[in-house]
């Protein structure tokens, strides 16, 4: 586990907003210099904190109109392979993200659809026939708001 | 309106953020310049919204991931509004969403561990405003999480 320092924090926020910042650029945020901003990021990245980048598309303006998360239940536990109904889900290309969690539900979907009558044909053309699916419940998402959380 | 090649450019994008703009003019048969003047014609029309940066939270020793829903008492006429406000307050909230549905809200939260994480949830979980019921999804683990649209 790294430990973070208060440059370290304001560098990490920056390019949680946006990852295309150069070493220079983070050095005039953090107020320090170009190489000093550049060896603390090779730091972040060695340990692991910076995991990637996300593109951000306005899924409305690309006529993705409605975001639905599934709760889902496995009908069979036991019985059905959770590596099938993994490898199944990951496949369509509507679900988004896919997390295994303990709780009411086995897992937790998000999905996109162009709207209602879109998502429900994802929903009984696709996640319904998952092997192994038993109980769904739908939240249709009307607002997200992300945060930079602790750091 | 978006043809095939913004399709292709976006796809390309999407999969591999950081590519270079001549591996996806290369990958969409087009010239560097042209794939340029595309991806800057999508950012104008606020289709391409930025990149952002994934925190790898396990790197900063954050182990625990749990999903809140909510249920609240909707008869205060601004039980949303001030549950969201005083959740804002809290860093380790990682996204708010709201949902129409049986779950009014969601909390992302993380914690060090389970005595962090009970910690947060009776100091500032359980004092958030105007909860009727709460219900927790503990995360095991992430299986899909690119959080691509299928353009």
């Amino acid at each position: 586990m790294i430990d973070l320092d208060a440059a370290d924090r304001t560098i990490l926020r920056a390019l949680e907003a946006d990852a295309t910042l150069s070493a220079g650029a983070l050095g005039r945020i953090a107020g320090l210099s170009q190489p000093a901003a550049w060896r603390r990021l090779q730091r972040l990245r060695e340990a692991g904190v910076i995991a990637g980048r996300r593109i951000e598309l306005d899924a409305v303006k690309l006529g993705f109109g409605v975001t639905v998360f599934l709760g889902v239940k496995l009908a069979t536990k036991g019985r059905v392979s959770l590596e099938d109904f993994e490898r199944a889900v990951s496949a369509i290309p509507e679900v988004q993200t896919v997390q295994h969690v303990l709780g009411l539900y086995d897992y937790r979907l998000r999905v996109v659809a162009r709207d209602i009558a879109d998502f429900e044909r994802v929903l009984r053309r696709r996640i319904m026939l998952l092997p192994g699916v038993g109980d769904v419940e739908a939240n249709v998402l009307l607002s997200e708001e992300r945060r930079a959380g602790p750091i | 309106m978006l043809d095939d090649l913004d399709r292709r450019l976006l796809r390309y994008l999407q999969a591999d953020p950081q590519a270079r703009i001549s591996d996806l003019a290369e990958r969409s048969g087009v010239t560097n310049a042209t794939a340029t003047r595309r991806l800057d014609r999508l950012a104008d029309q606020g289709i391409l919204k930025g990149q952002r940066t994934r925190i790898n939270w396990q790197a900063l020793g954050y182990a625990v991931e749990v999903s809140l829903r909510f249920t609240l008492d909707k008869t205060h006429a601004n039980a949303m509004a001030e549950f969201q406000e005083a959740a804002r307050a809290i860093p380790e909230v990682l996204a708010i969403q709201t949902f129409l549905g049986r779950v009014d809200v969601r909390l992302s939260v993380i914690a060090r561990d389970l005595a962090h994480y009970q910690t947060l949830y009776r100091e500032a979980i359980l004092t958030l405003p105007h909860i009727a019921e709460i219900e927790a999804l503990m995360h095991i683990s992430t299986i899909k999480t690119e959080e691509a649209l299928p353009v």
